[in-house]
């Protein structure tokens, strides 16, 4: 897994107080992690501090699995 | 009790009547201030004679590029935000018929959607922070109406609807969001006013007096305290019972 996906599921398991072992890829943020609209909101706010990417709010609509966000931060990060 | 210390606020409107009412209050309980108003001498001006070590940030609220960056700068100042007081607001009265499209929508700009603004960006480190306080200054003729205000009270009955929406969805986070509103608060505008027209005025007040800044001030700081987590999505009325709402 590659170092991004480590941070990503980090900042998850810190934010929605999961167990890492249900933060797979596929895991939907919402669905699967019982994460809230202002829950997903909050994520990309952090994700946003974590990696010093901007994800402006139609990519961030577009965000709901673990592994759309680490995508989207693999292609955005300078 | 509502010790302020160590808590930062942002004001705007703040040279004007209750806006610097609100801020000495809010300064005298300890807290630090940025001082937002569009008349950067008048602002100037206050913030020396208030002392301590606040800010100034000069802002023309009709501007909506310019309010985006207010947050951001009162946040850079004063290192966080706890405490949001949408204070500014401007009138362009007129009766309904005769009202022009830019007479309602500049006091719609400047009163509520300036409003919306602030409040959208300062929640982003309040929810950071899992703490914080929006107060809009609101009106008794946004609950009540008055002819040749439709423009002003719509802007300031939105701003009701509106705290009590983002009340709902902050509240999880730390955030309360709630309105004063005043009756008839002493100002240069009421002092103005023919005696015959304040006596009517008065006869309508049960406490048989206008306000004043402070009485305005005071529940300010009693919203914006720690002591006040429990209280989100309420409008305070402060008018000396002209209206029991």
């Amino acid at each position: 897994m590659s170092e991004t996906a480590d941070r990503v599921r980090k900042i998850v398991v810190e934010h929605l107080g999961v167990e890492a072992d249900k933060v797979t890829e596929d895991a939907s943020f919402i669905d699967d992690l019982g994460a809230d609209s202002l829950d997903i909101v909050e994520l990309v706010m952090a994700f946003e501090e974590e990696f010093g990417v901007e994800i402006p709010d139609d990519a961030a609509e577009k965000i709901t699995t673990v592994k759309d966000a680490i995508t989207y931060i693999d292609e955005h990060q300078g | 009790m509502f010790d302020l210390t160590g808590m930062t606020a942002l004001v705007t409107g703040a040279s004007g009547g209750i806006g610097s009412a609100i801020a000495k209050s809010l300064a005298g309980q300890g807290a630090r201030l940025a001082l937002s108003g569009s008349n950067i001498d008048k602002l100037e001006a206050f913030r020396t004679e208030l002392g301590g070590d606040h800010v100034a940030l000069p802002c023309n609220l009709s501007d909506g590029a310019a309010v985006d960056q207010l947050v951001p700068q009162a946040v850079e100042a004063l290192g966080k935000l706890d405490i949001l007081v949408n204070n500014a607001g401007v009138t362009r009265d007129n009766l309904a018929m005769r009202m022009k499209d830019d007479e309602w929508d500049q006091v719609i700009r400047v009163n509520l959607e300036a409003a919306f603004r602030l409040a959208r960006a300062a929640a982003k480190p309040m929810m950071r922070a899992r703490f914080g306080r929006i107060i809009s200054i609101t009106s008794v003729v946004g609950a009540t109406g008055n002819p040749g205000q439709a423009n002003y009270a719509a802007s300031k009955a939105g701003l009701v609807g509106m705290s009590k929406a983002l009340a709902q969805e902050l509240a999880s986070r730390g955030i309360t969001v709630n309105c004063v509103a005043p009756g008839f608060i002493r100002s240069a505008m009421t002092d103005v006013l023919p005696d015959a027209q304040k006596e009517a005025l008065l006869g309508r007040i049960p406490t048989g007096d206008l306000g004043d800044g402070a009485d305005i001030g005071a529940a300010v700081v009693y919203l914006a305290s720690k002591e006040a987590g429990y209280v989100t999505g309420q409008t305070l009325h402060v008018n000396g019972g002209m209206a029991m709402l």
